[in-house]
Protein backbone atom coordinates (compact mmCIF):
# COMPACT_ATOMS: atom_id res chain seq x y z
CA UNK A 1 0.00 0.00 0.00
CA UNK A 2 0.88 3.56 -0.01
CA UNK A 3 2.43 4.05 -3.43
CA UNK A 4 3.91 7.98 -3.48
CA UNK A 5 2.01 10.66 -4.70
CA UNK A 6 3.36 11.14 -7.97
CA UNK A 7 2.11 11.18 -11.67
CA UNK A 8 3.61 7.95 -13.22
CA UNK A 9 4.10 8.27 -17.22
CA UNK A 10 1.61 7.30 -19.24
CA UNK A 11 3.65 4.53 -19.79
CA UNK A 12 3.15 2.79 -16.51
CA UNK A 13 -0.24 1.86 -16.63
CA UNK A 14 -3.57 3.19 -15.98
CA UNK A 15 -3.92 1.17 -12.44
CA UNK A 16 -0.86 3.23 -10.94
CA UNK A 17 -2.10 6.52 -12.19
CA UNK A 18 -5.85 5.69 -10.98
CA UNK A 19 -4.01 4.34 -7.60
CA UNK A 20 -1.73 7.56 -7.34
CA UNK A 21 -4.57 10.09 -7.81
CA UNK A 22 -6.90 8.48 -5.02
CA UNK A 23 -3.71 8.90 -3.05
CA UNK A 24 -3.64 12.50 -3.77
CA UNK A 25 -7.05 13.07 -2.98
CA UNK A 26 -7.60 11.87 0.01
CA UNK A 27 -4.78 14.74 1.46
CA UNK A 28 -6.08 18.63 1.67
CA UNK A 29 -5.15 20.79 -1.19
CA UNK A 30 -2.45 22.79 0.05
CA UNK A 31 -4.26 26.29 0.68
CA UNK A 32 -6.43 24.75 3.06
CA UNK A 33 -3.84 23.32 5.00
CA UNK A 34 -1.71 26.63 5.06
CA UNK A 35 -4.36 28.92 6.37
CA UNK A 36 -3.88 28.89 9.80
CA UNK A 37 -0.52 29.87 9.17
CA UNK A 38 -1.20 32.63 7.00
CA UNK A 39 -4.11 33.95 9.23
CA UNK A 40 -1.71 33.77 12.22
CA UNK A 41 0.85 36.14 9.80
CA UNK A 42 -2.04 38.21 9.20
CA UNK A 43 -3.13 38.90 12.85
CA UNK A 44 0.74 39.93 13.59
CA UNK A 45 1.07 41.93 10.71
CA UNK A 46 -1.83 44.07 12.24
CA UNK A 47 -1.22 43.76 15.47
CA UNK A 48 2.02 45.49 14.65
CA UNK A 49 0.71 48.26 12.81
CA UNK A 50 -2.19 48.72 15.79
CA UNK A 51 0.77 49.10 17.66
CA UNK A 52 3.02 51.84 16.37
CA UNK A 53 -0.28 53.66 15.45
CA UNK A 54 -0.65 56.10 18.76
CA UNK A 55 3.67 56.28 18.88
CA UNK A 56 3.90 57.65 15.09
CA UNK A 57 1.14 59.95 16.12
CA UNK A 58 -1.49 58.70 12.95
CA UNK A 59 -3.73 61.48 12.67
CA UNK A 60 -5.83 61.17 9.16
CA UNK A 61 -8.38 63.81 9.97
CA UNK A 62 -5.72 66.29 10.60
CA UNK A 63 -5.08 66.71 6.87
CA UNK A 64 -8.72 66.87 6.05
CA UNK A 65 -9.27 69.23 9.14
CA UNK A 66 -6.24 71.43 8.17
CA UNK A 67 -7.36 71.10 4.71
CA UNK A 68 -7.74 74.98 4.14
CA UNK A 69 -3.77 75.41 5.96
CA UNK A 70 -2.15 73.04 3.19
CA UNK A 71 -3.74 74.71 0.33
CA UNK A 72 -2.62 77.86 1.17
CA UNK A 73 0.89 76.20 1.73
CA UNK A 74 0.48 74.21 -1.73
CA UNK A 75 -0.47 77.89 -3.82
CA UNK A 76 2.31 79.32 -2.14
CA UNK A 77 4.85 76.98 -3.91
CA UNK A 78 3.15 78.41 -7.12
CA UNK A 79 4.34 79.45 -9.96
CA UNK A 80 7.85 78.81 -9.16
CA UNK A 81 10.28 81.95 -8.84
CA UNK A 82 13.07 80.89 -11.29
CA UNK A 83 15.09 84.29 -10.91
CA UNK A 84 17.99 82.97 -9.31
CA UNK A 85 18.34 80.02 -11.90
CA UNK A 86 22.30 80.42 -12.21
CA UNK A 87 23.00 80.65 -8.41
CA UNK A 88 21.39 76.95 -7.61
CA UNK A 89 22.79 75.56 -11.10
CA UNK A 90 26.09 76.48 -9.48
CA UNK A 91 25.27 74.92 -6.07
CA UNK A 92 23.62 71.59 -8.21
CA UNK A 93 27.16 71.49 -9.41
CA UNK A 94 29.18 71.69 -6.07
CA UNK A 95 26.17 69.31 -4.58
CA UNK A 96 27.38 66.94 -7.24
CA UNK A 97 30.64 67.64 -6.38
CA UNK A 98 30.62 66.62 -3.43
CA UNK A 99 29.07 63.37 -4.17
CA UNK A 100 32.10 62.66 -6.50
CA UNK A 101 34.40 63.10 -4.08
CA UNK A 102 32.56 61.09 -1.55
CA UNK A 103 32.08 58.39 -2.74
CA UNK A 104 35.33 58.47 -4.83
CA UNK A 105 37.06 58.53 -1.41
CA UNK A 106 35.14 55.51 -0.38
CA UNK A 107 35.24 52.96 -3.01
CA UNK A 108 39.34 53.91 -2.67
CA UNK A 109 39.15 53.03 0.93
CA UNK A 110 36.25 50.06 0.70
CA UNK A 111 38.62 48.18 -1.48
CA UNK A 112 40.80 46.83 0.93
CA UNK A 113 38.28 47.37 3.69
CA UNK A 114 36.20 45.03 1.69
CA UNK A 115 38.87 42.44 1.03
CA UNK A 116 39.82 42.21 4.68
CA UNK A 117 36.43 42.02 5.35
CA UNK A 118 35.79 38.80 3.45
CA UNK A 119 35.33 35.56 4.91
CA UNK A 120 37.38 33.23 2.68
CA UNK A 121 40.38 35.98 2.16
CA UNK A 122 41.04 37.14 5.24
CA UNK A 123 41.72 35.75 9.37
CA UNK A 124 39.60 36.19 11.76
CA UNK A 125 41.79 38.57 14.04
CA UNK A 126 41.83 41.17 10.95
CA UNK A 127 38.21 40.47 9.71
CA UNK A 128 36.09 41.08 12.68
CA UNK A 129 37.35 44.14 14.07
CA UNK A 130 37.27 45.51 10.54
CA UNK A 131 33.70 44.21 9.91
CA UNK A 132 33.09 45.69 13.50
CA UNK A 133 34.18 49.10 12.63
CA UNK A 134 32.23 49.18 9.26
CA UNK A 135 29.07 48.65 11.15
CA UNK A 136 29.93 51.67 13.36
CA UNK A 137 30.55 53.66 9.99
CA UNK A 138 27.06 52.54 8.26
CA UNK A 139 25.00 52.94 11.74
CA UNK A 140 25.55 56.45 11.81
CA UNK A 141 23.65 58.62 8.99
CA UNK A 142 25.29 60.97 7.24
CA UNK A 143 23.94 63.72 8.41
CA UNK A 144 25.00 63.15 12.06
CA UNK A 145 28.69 62.41 10.51
CA UNK A 146 28.04 65.90 8.51
CA UNK A 147 27.33 67.89 11.81
CA UNK A 148 30.17 66.57 13.44
CA UNK A 149 32.50 67.42 10.28
CA UNK A 150 30.92 70.95 10.38
CA UNK A 151 32.41 71.40 13.82
CA UNK A 152 35.67 69.78 13.07
CA UNK A 153 36.16 71.66 9.43
CA UNK A 154 34.02 74.10 9.59
CA UNK A 155 31.15 75.23 7.41
CA UNK A 156 31.29 74.26 3.77
CA UNK A 157 31.40 70.96 1.13
CA UNK A 158 34.74 69.32 2.44
CA UNK A 159 32.24 68.54 5.44
CA UNK A 160 29.72 67.24 3.35
CA UNK A 161 32.59 65.19 1.50
CA UNK A 162 33.58 63.83 4.28
CA UNK A 163 30.56 62.91 6.01
CA UNK A 164 29.39 60.91 2.76
CA UNK A 165 32.78 59.19 2.22
CA UNK A 166 33.12 57.72 5.46
CA UNK A 167 28.88 56.17 5.67
CA UNK A 168 29.48 55.09 2.17
CA UNK A 169 33.44 53.28 2.57
CA UNK A 170 30.87 51.30 5.45
CA UNK A 171 28.23 50.57 2.91
CA UNK A 172 30.62 49.35 0.10
CA UNK A 173 32.94 47.73 2.07
CA UNK A 174 30.15 45.47 3.32
CA UNK A 175 28.75 45.13 -0.46
CA UNK A 176 32.84 44.37 -1.59
CA UNK A 177 33.47 42.25 1.19
CA UNK A 178 29.63 39.90 0.09
CA UNK A 179 30.86 40.29 -3.78
CA UNK A 180 34.66 38.63 -2.67
CA UNK A 181 32.64 35.93 -0.40
CA UNK A 182 30.75 34.61 -3.99
CA UNK A 183 33.70 34.21 -5.74
CA UNK A 184 34.59 30.88 -7.23
CA UNK A 185 37.39 29.71 -5.45
CA UNK A 186 39.55 27.56 -8.00
CA UNK A 187 40.46 30.14 -10.34
CA UNK A 188 42.48 31.42 -7.49
CA UNK A 189 43.84 27.79 -6.20
CA UNK A 190 44.99 27.70 -9.86
CA UNK A 191 46.67 31.06 -10.05
CA UNK A 192 48.30 30.05 -6.62
CA UNK A 193 49.51 26.85 -8.00
CA UNK A 194 51.87 28.50 -10.01
CA UNK A 195 53.79 30.13 -7.21
CA UNK A 196 51.91 33.12 -7.05
CA UNK A 197 51.48 35.56 -4.29
CA UNK A 198 48.79 36.58 -2.03
CA UNK A 199 48.52 39.92 -3.93
CA UNK A 200 48.84 38.42 -7.41
CA UNK A 201 46.21 35.97 -6.19
CA UNK A 202 43.79 38.96 -5.13
CA UNK A 203 44.71 41.41 -8.05
CA UNK A 204 44.54 38.08 -10.89
CA UNK A 205 41.96 35.85 -9.49
CA UNK A 206 39.99 37.62 -7.03
CA UNK A 207 39.27 40.77 -8.46
CA UNK A 208 38.23 40.44 -11.94
CA UNK A 209 35.89 38.09 -10.47
CA UNK A 210 34.39 40.78 -8.24
CA UNK A 211 34.87 43.91 -10.82
CA UNK A 212 31.04 44.36 -12.28
CA UNK A 213 29.35 43.62 -8.84
CA UNK A 214 31.93 46.50 -7.23
CA UNK A 215 31.38 48.70 -10.47
CA UNK A 216 27.48 48.13 -10.16
CA UNK A 217 27.35 48.55 -6.23
CA UNK A 218 29.42 52.09 -6.59
CA UNK A 219 27.01 53.74 -9.36
CA UNK A 220 24.33 52.65 -6.65
CA UNK A 221 25.86 54.22 -4.02
CA UNK A 222 26.89 57.56 -6.37
CA UNK A 223 23.03 57.91 -7.32
CA UNK A 224 22.21 57.85 -3.56
CA UNK A 225 24.75 59.68 -2.65
CA UNK A 226 23.84 62.19 -4.96
CA UNK A 227 20.43 62.80 -3.07
CA UNK A 228 22.32 62.70 0.33
CA UNK A 229 24.65 65.53 -0.92
CA UNK A 230 21.59 67.69 -1.33
CA UNK A 231 20.06 67.48 2.49
CA UNK A 232 23.79 66.99 4.27
CA UNK A 233 23.85 70.98 3.07
CA UNK A 234 20.95 71.62 5.38
CA UNK A 235 23.18 71.45 8.51
CA UNK A 236 25.67 73.53 6.57
CA UNK A 237 28.03 71.36 5.16
CA UNK A 238 27.88 73.11 1.68
CA UNK A 239 25.97 72.61 -1.95
CA UNK A 240 22.45 73.30 -2.65
CA UNK A 241 21.17 71.93 0.58
CA UNK A 242 22.16 75.14 2.14
CA UNK A 243 19.86 76.77 0.16
CA UNK A 244 17.10 74.78 0.52
CA UNK A 245 17.34 75.07 4.06
CA UNK A 246 17.66 79.47 3.51
CA UNK A 247 14.87 79.77 1.71
CA UNK A 248 12.47 77.30 3.76
CA UNK A 249 13.44 79.08 6.81
CA UNK A 250 12.59 82.11 4.94
CA UNK A 251 9.48 81.42 3.51
CA UNK A 252 10.06 81.59 0.22
CA UNK A 253 8.01 78.78 -1.29
CA UNK A 254 8.44 79.65 -5.08
CA UNK A 255 11.63 79.56 -4.30
CA UNK A 256 11.58 76.45 -2.56
CA UNK A 257 9.80 75.22 -5.24
CA UNK A 258 12.22 75.75 -7.83
CA UNK A 259 15.38 74.56 -6.21
CA UNK A 260 12.84 71.60 -5.42
CA UNK A 261 11.82 71.26 -8.80
CA UNK A 262 15.68 71.26 -10.09
CA UNK A 263 16.94 69.03 -8.04
CA UNK A 264 14.34 65.96 -9.04
CA UNK A 265 15.44 66.76 -12.12
CA UNK A 266 19.00 66.51 -11.46
CA UNK A 267 18.69 63.38 -9.57
CA UNK A 268 16.70 61.64 -12.47
CA UNK A 269 19.58 62.55 -15.11
CA UNK A 270 21.87 60.75 -12.64
CA UNK A 271 19.65 58.26 -12.12
CA UNK A 272 19.15 57.51 -16.21
CA UNK A 273 23.44 58.55 -16.16
CA UNK A 274 24.29 55.27 -13.81
CA UNK A 275 21.95 52.78 -15.30
CA UNK A 276 23.23 53.40 -18.77
CA UNK A 277 27.04 53.48 -17.54
CA UNK A 278 25.64 50.17 -15.57
CA UNK A 279 24.37 47.98 -18.29
CA UNK A 280 27.25 49.23 -20.70
CA UNK A 281 29.23 47.74 -18.03
CA UNK A 282 28.20 44.23 -17.19
CA UNK B 1 73.49 11.51 -9.84
CA UNK B 2 70.08 13.48 -11.20
CA UNK B 3 67.52 14.33 -8.51
CA UNK B 4 63.80 12.43 -8.96
CA UNK B 5 61.18 14.28 -9.95
CA UNK B 6 59.12 13.26 -7.19
CA UNK B 7 59.75 11.20 -4.46
CA UNK B 8 57.25 11.06 -1.57
CA UNK B 9 57.76 8.92 1.64
CA UNK B 10 55.23 7.60 4.25
CA UNK B 11 52.97 10.11 3.30
CA UNK B 12 49.14 10.00 5.10
CA UNK B 13 46.47 12.43 5.47
CA UNK B 14 43.50 12.10 7.33
CA UNK B 15 40.57 14.21 7.35
CA UNK B 16 38.40 16.09 9.77
CA UNK B 17 35.91 13.60 10.08
CA UNK B 18 38.31 10.81 10.14
CA UNK B 19 38.26 9.70 6.78
CA UNK B 20 41.41 8.27 5.86
CA UNK B 21 42.63 9.99 2.11
CA UNK B 22 45.86 9.01 2.10
CA UNK B 23 47.80 5.76 3.96
CA UNK B 24 51.52 5.73 4.09
CA UNK B 25 51.85 6.17 0.47
CA UNK B 26 55.39 6.76 -1.30
CA UNK B 27 55.92 7.17 -4.67
CA UNK B 28 59.39 7.75 -6.38
CA UNK B 29 59.05 9.15 -10.48
CA UNK B 30 62.55 9.76 -12.44
CA UNK B 31 62.86 13.08 -14.64
CA UNK B 32 61.08 12.90 -17.93
CA UNK B 33 58.33 10.06 -17.08
CA UNK B 34 55.09 10.04 -17.69
CA UNK B 35 53.43 8.50 -15.16
CA UNK B 36 49.24 7.74 -15.17
CA UNK B 37 47.61 7.74 -11.26
CA UNK B 38 44.81 5.38 -11.29
CA UNK B 39 41.82 4.89 -8.82
CA UNK B 40 37.94 5.19 -8.43
CA UNK B 41 36.99 8.04 -7.52
CA UNK B 42 37.78 9.20 -3.51
CA UNK B 43 40.76 6.86 -4.04
CA UNK B 44 42.65 9.60 -3.22
CA UNK B 45 44.44 10.57 -6.52
CA UNK B 46 43.11 14.51 -6.11
CA UNK B 47 44.78 14.79 -2.61
CA UNK B 48 48.01 13.20 -3.46
CA UNK B 49 48.72 15.40 -6.24
CA UNK B 50 47.84 18.76 -4.07
CA UNK B 51 49.93 17.57 -1.54
CA UNK B 52 52.80 17.39 -4.39
CA UNK B 53 52.38 21.13 -5.03
CA UNK B 54 52.42 21.95 -1.38
CA UNK B 55 48.21 23.12 -1.62
CA UNK B 56 47.52 20.73 1.48
CA UNK B 57 49.50 19.73 4.24
CA UNK B 58 49.80 16.15 5.19
CA UNK B 59 49.12 14.89 8.84
CA UNK B 60 51.24 16.19 11.20
CA UNK B 61 53.29 12.89 12.01
CA UNK B 62 57.09 12.90 12.98
CA UNK B 63 57.63 9.29 11.21
CA UNK B 64 59.33 10.45 7.87
CA UNK B 65 56.69 11.96 5.95
CA UNK B 66 57.94 13.87 3.07
CA UNK B 67 57.31 15.26 -0.12
CA UNK B 68 59.93 16.83 -2.67
CA UNK B 69 60.06 18.10 -5.82
CA UNK B 70 63.17 18.21 -8.18
CA UNK B 71 65.28 17.69 -4.73
CA UNK B 72 63.77 20.45 -2.47
CA UNK B 73 61.49 19.65 0.13
CA UNK B 74 57.50 21.23 -0.35
CA UNK B 75 56.52 19.17 3.14
CA UNK B 76 57.62 17.12 5.52
CA UNK B 77 56.15 16.19 8.93
CA UNK B 78 52.86 17.70 8.10
CA UNK B 79 54.65 21.60 7.28
CA UNK B 80 54.74 23.11 3.85
CA UNK B 81 58.30 24.27 3.36
CA UNK B 82 58.81 28.27 4.01
CA UNK B 83 60.19 28.00 0.12
CA UNK B 84 57.01 26.49 -0.53
CA UNK B 85 55.48 29.21 -2.96
CA UNK B 86 59.08 29.26 -5.34
CA UNK B 87 58.60 25.52 -5.61
CA UNK B 88 54.95 25.85 -6.72
CA UNK B 89 56.81 27.90 -9.30
CA UNK B 90 58.30 24.80 -11.12
CA UNK B 91 54.94 22.20 -10.93
CA UNK B 92 52.49 23.50 -13.44
CA UNK B 93 48.80 22.17 -12.01
CA UNK B 94 46.27 21.27 -14.39
CA UNK B 95 42.81 21.24 -12.78
CA UNK B 96 40.15 18.84 -13.91
CA UNK B 97 37.87 22.06 -14.06
CA UNK B 98 40.81 24.30 -15.79
CA UNK B 99 40.21 26.72 -12.93
CA UNK B 100 40.87 29.59 -15.77
CA UNK B 101 39.97 32.90 -14.71
CA UNK B 102 37.02 33.45 -17.21
CA UNK B 103 36.98 37.36 -17.42
CA UNK B 104 40.75 37.38 -18.43
CA UNK B 105 41.39 36.79 -21.82
CA UNK B 106 43.39 33.73 -22.68
CA UNK B 107 46.54 35.17 -23.05
CA UNK B 108 46.39 37.14 -19.28
CA UNK B 109 45.87 33.22 -18.07
CA UNK B 110 48.86 31.87 -19.57
CA UNK B 111 50.72 34.88 -18.29
CA UNK B 112 49.84 34.16 -14.95
CA UNK B 113 52.46 31.07 -15.13
CA UNK B 114 55.27 33.96 -15.19
CA UNK B 115 54.03 35.28 -12.20
CA UNK B 116 56.14 33.72 -9.76
CA UNK B 117 59.84 34.72 -11.55
CA UNK B 118 58.70 38.47 -12.46
CA UNK B 119 59.15 41.38 -9.98
CA UNK B 120 56.45 42.65 -7.94
CA UNK B 121 56.41 45.50 -9.69
CA UNK B 122 55.88 44.56 -12.69
CA UNK B 123 52.63 41.75 -12.14
CA UNK B 124 50.76 44.38 -9.78
CA UNK B 125 50.50 46.65 -12.74
CA UNK B 126 49.91 43.60 -15.55
CA UNK B 127 53.49 44.56 -17.05
CA UNK B 128 54.35 41.65 -18.87
CA UNK B 129 58.03 41.84 -20.84
CA UNK B 130 57.96 41.87 -24.50
CA UNK B 131 59.61 38.31 -24.25
CA UNK B 132 57.15 36.30 -22.12
CA UNK B 133 54.35 37.79 -23.73
CA UNK B 134 56.09 36.04 -27.02
CA UNK B 135 56.29 33.21 -24.96
CA UNK B 136 52.97 32.43 -24.55
CA UNK B 137 51.83 33.04 -27.81
CA UNK B 138 54.36 30.15 -29.20
CA UNK B 139 52.84 27.78 -26.11
CA UNK B 140 49.60 28.98 -27.17
CA UNK B 141 50.22 28.19 -30.50
CA UNK B 142 51.60 24.92 -29.52
CA UNK B 143 48.61 23.62 -28.08
CA UNK B 144 46.76 25.15 -31.40
CA UNK B 145 44.63 27.70 -29.98
CA UNK B 146 46.63 31.19 -31.17
CA UNK B 147 43.91 32.83 -32.80
CA UNK B 148 41.48 32.53 -28.85
CA UNK B 149 44.23 34.72 -27.65
CA UNK B 150 42.99 37.72 -26.95
CA UNK B 151 39.22 36.10 -26.27
CA UNK B 152 37.84 35.92 -23.08
CA UNK B 153 38.63 32.37 -21.31
CA UNK B 154 34.80 32.09 -21.13
CA UNK B 155 34.10 31.77 -24.59
CA UNK B 156 36.46 28.60 -24.78
CA UNK B 157 35.29 25.61 -25.17
CA UNK B 158 36.54 22.92 -22.30
CA UNK B 159 38.99 20.90 -23.92
CA UNK B 160 40.52 24.55 -25.10
CA UNK B 161 40.41 25.78 -21.48
CA UNK B 162 42.43 22.93 -20.45
CA UNK B 163 44.75 23.18 -23.20
CA UNK B 164 45.15 27.11 -22.55
CA UNK B 165 46.32 25.81 -18.90
CA UNK B 166 48.79 23.32 -20.23
CA UNK B 167 50.09 26.38 -22.47
CA UNK B 168 50.36 28.31 -18.67
CA UNK B 169 52.48 25.66 -17.37
CA UNK B 170 54.59 25.68 -20.56
CA UNK B 171 55.33 29.27 -19.96
CA UNK B 172 55.80 28.29 -16.10
CA UNK B 173 58.98 26.29 -17.92
CA UNK B 174 57.96 23.61 -15.26
CA UNK B 175 59.88 20.75 -14.53
CA UNK B 176 57.33 18.94 -13.35
CA UNK B 177 53.28 19.10 -14.55
CA UNK B 178 50.76 17.55 -12.31
CA UNK B 179 47.36 17.17 -13.91
CA UNK B 180 44.50 16.39 -11.74
CA UNK B 181 41.83 14.75 -13.56
CA UNK B 182 42.31 16.74 -16.83
CA UNK B 183 39.84 15.12 -19.21
CA UNK B 184 37.17 14.44 -16.74
CA UNK B 185 35.06 16.78 -17.72
CA UNK B 186 35.91 16.33 -21.82
CA UNK B 187 34.48 14.52 -24.59
CA UNK B 188 36.78 12.05 -26.14
CA UNK B 189 37.60 14.09 -28.55
CA UNK B 190 38.60 17.03 -26.92
CA UNK B 191 40.27 14.32 -24.24
CA UNK B 192 42.45 12.90 -26.74
CA UNK B 193 43.68 16.52 -27.87
CA UNK B 194 44.41 17.01 -24.35
CA UNK B 195 46.36 14.17 -23.95
CA UNK B 196 48.48 15.07 -26.61
CA UNK B 197 49.21 18.22 -25.56
CA UNK B 198 50.45 16.64 -22.44
CA UNK B 199 52.40 13.41 -24.04
CA UNK B 200 54.34 16.21 -26.69
CA UNK B 201 54.75 18.08 -23.33
CA UNK B 202 56.95 15.36 -21.91
CA UNK B 203 58.42 14.00 -25.03
CA UNK B 204 59.48 17.60 -26.60
CA UNK B 205 61.01 19.22 -23.39
CA UNK B 206 61.22 16.20 -21.22
CA UNK B 207 58.77 17.82 -18.73
CA UNK B 208 57.80 15.40 -15.76
CA UNK B 209 54.17 14.52 -16.14
CA UNK B 210 52.22 13.09 -13.43
CA UNK B 211 48.04 12.75 -14.79
CA UNK B 212 45.26 11.33 -12.50
CA UNK B 213 42.78 9.18 -14.93
CA UNK B 214 39.92 7.30 -13.84
CA UNK B 215 39.64 5.91 -17.31
CA UNK B 216 42.28 3.05 -17.47
CA UNK B 217 42.23 2.71 -21.62
CA UNK B 218 43.87 6.67 -21.52
CA UNK B 219 46.85 5.73 -19.02
CA UNK B 220 47.73 2.28 -21.73
CA UNK B 221 47.46 4.55 -24.25
CA UNK B 222 49.46 7.64 -23.49
CA UNK B 223 51.92 6.52 -20.18
CA UNK B 224 54.22 3.66 -19.25
CA UNK B 225 53.83 3.39 -15.75
CA UNK B 226 50.99 3.72 -14.16
CA UNK B 227 50.30 4.04 -10.15
CA UNK B 228 46.96 2.52 -8.86
CA UNK B 229 45.39 3.69 -5.98
CA UNK B 230 42.72 2.37 -3.70
CA UNK B 231 41.21 3.76 -0.61
CA UNK B 232 44.26 5.93 -0.13
CA UNK B 233 46.82 2.57 -0.64
CA UNK B 234 49.00 2.30 -3.68
CA UNK B 235 48.10 -1.66 -4.75
CA UNK B 236 50.06 -1.50 -8.23
CA UNK B 237 53.17 0.21 -9.20
CA UNK B 238 54.29 -0.93 -12.27
CA UNK B 239 54.31 -0.75 -16.33
CA UNK B 240 51.23 -0.16 -17.50
CA UNK B 241 50.41 -2.50 -20.26
CA UNK B 242 49.97 -5.10 -16.91
CA UNK B 243 47.18 -3.63 -16.36
CA UNK B 244 44.84 -5.79 -18.16
CA UNK B 245 41.28 -6.16 -16.75
CA UNK B 246 41.46 -9.43 -15.19
CA UNK B 247 44.60 -7.91 -12.83
CA UNK B 248 41.79 -4.74 -12.57
CA UNK B 249 39.60 -6.82 -11.44
CA UNK B 250 41.52 -8.66 -8.99
CA UNK B 251 42.51 -4.89 -7.60
CA UNK B 252 39.74 -3.13 -7.51
CA UNK B 253 37.03 -6.10 -7.21
CA UNK B 254 33.65 -4.89 -8.35
CA UNK B 255 34.79 -1.17 -8.95
CA UNK B 256 37.03 -2.16 -11.78
CA UNK B 257 33.70 -1.34 -14.05
CA UNK B 258 34.18 2.59 -14.03
CA UNK B 259 37.91 2.69 -14.66
CA UNK B 260 37.18 0.81 -17.82
CA UNK B 261 33.96 2.80 -18.62
CA UNK B 262 33.85 3.64 -22.21
CA UNK B 263 35.15 1.67 -24.74
CA UNK B 264 36.11 -1.93 -23.95
CA UNK B 265 39.51 -3.12 -23.35
CA UNK B 266 41.05 -5.72 -24.92
CA UNK B 267 44.44 -6.50 -24.82
CA UNK B 268 45.38 -6.28 -28.16
CA UNK B 269 44.12 -2.91 -28.48
CA UNK B 270 46.30 -1.74 -25.03
CA UNK B 271 49.62 0.19 -25.49
CA UNK B 272 50.09 1.55 -28.91
CA UNK B 273 53.81 1.25 -29.06
CA UNK B 274 54.23 4.17 -31.70
CA UNK B 275 52.70 6.71 -28.93
CA UNK B 276 55.39 5.84 -26.41
CA UNK B 277 58.79 5.69 -28.46
CA UNK B 278 61.11 7.94 -27.06
CA UNK B 279 59.88 7.83 -23.47
CA UNK B 280 62.83 7.43 -21.34
CA UNK B 281 62.01 3.37 -19.25
CA UNK B 282 62.45 4.18 -15.75
CA UNK B 283 63.94 0.82 -14.85
CA UNK B 284 65.44 1.84 -11.80
CA UNK B 285 62.49 3.85 -10.32
CA UNK B 286 60.18 1.80 -10.87
CA UNK B 287 62.16 -1.47 -8.92
CA UNK B 288 62.84 0.99 -6.12
CA UNK B 289 58.88 1.90 -5.89
CA UNK B 290 57.50 -1.64 -6.57
CA UNK B 291 59.78 -2.56 -3.64
CA UNK B 292 58.83 0.15 -0.95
Amino acid sequence: MAPTPFFYPKAAGMAQTLDSLQVLSTRPPKSVRTSLGTVLLYGLGFAILAWSYSGADIRPWALIEDWGNMAVLGADFFPPDFAHWRYYLEEIIKTLQIAIWGTFLAIIFAIPFGLMAAENLSPIWLRQPVRRLMDALRAINEMVFAMLFVVAVGLGPFAGVLAIFIHTTGILAKLFSEAVEAIDPRPVEGIRATGANVLEEILYGVIPQVIPLWVSYSLYRFESNVRSATVVGMVGAGGIGVVLWEVIRGFYFAQTCAVMIMIIVTVSLIDLLSAWLRRRFL
Amino acid sequence: MMQLAVEVRNLSKTFSGGRRALDNVSVRIEPGEMVALIGASGSGKSTLLRHLAGLVASDRNADGCAVSVGGRSVQAGGKLSPEVRRIRGNIGFVFQQFNLVNRLSVITNVLIGTLSRLPLWRTLLFRFPEEERRLAMAALQRVGIADWAFQRASNLSGGQQQRAAIARAMVQRAELVLADEPIASLDPEASRRVMESLAELNRADNVTVLVSLHQVQFALRYCPRTVALRDGEIVFDGPSAALTPEKLGELYGSDAEELLLGEALTPNRAPRPTKIVGFPQPADGLAVAAAS
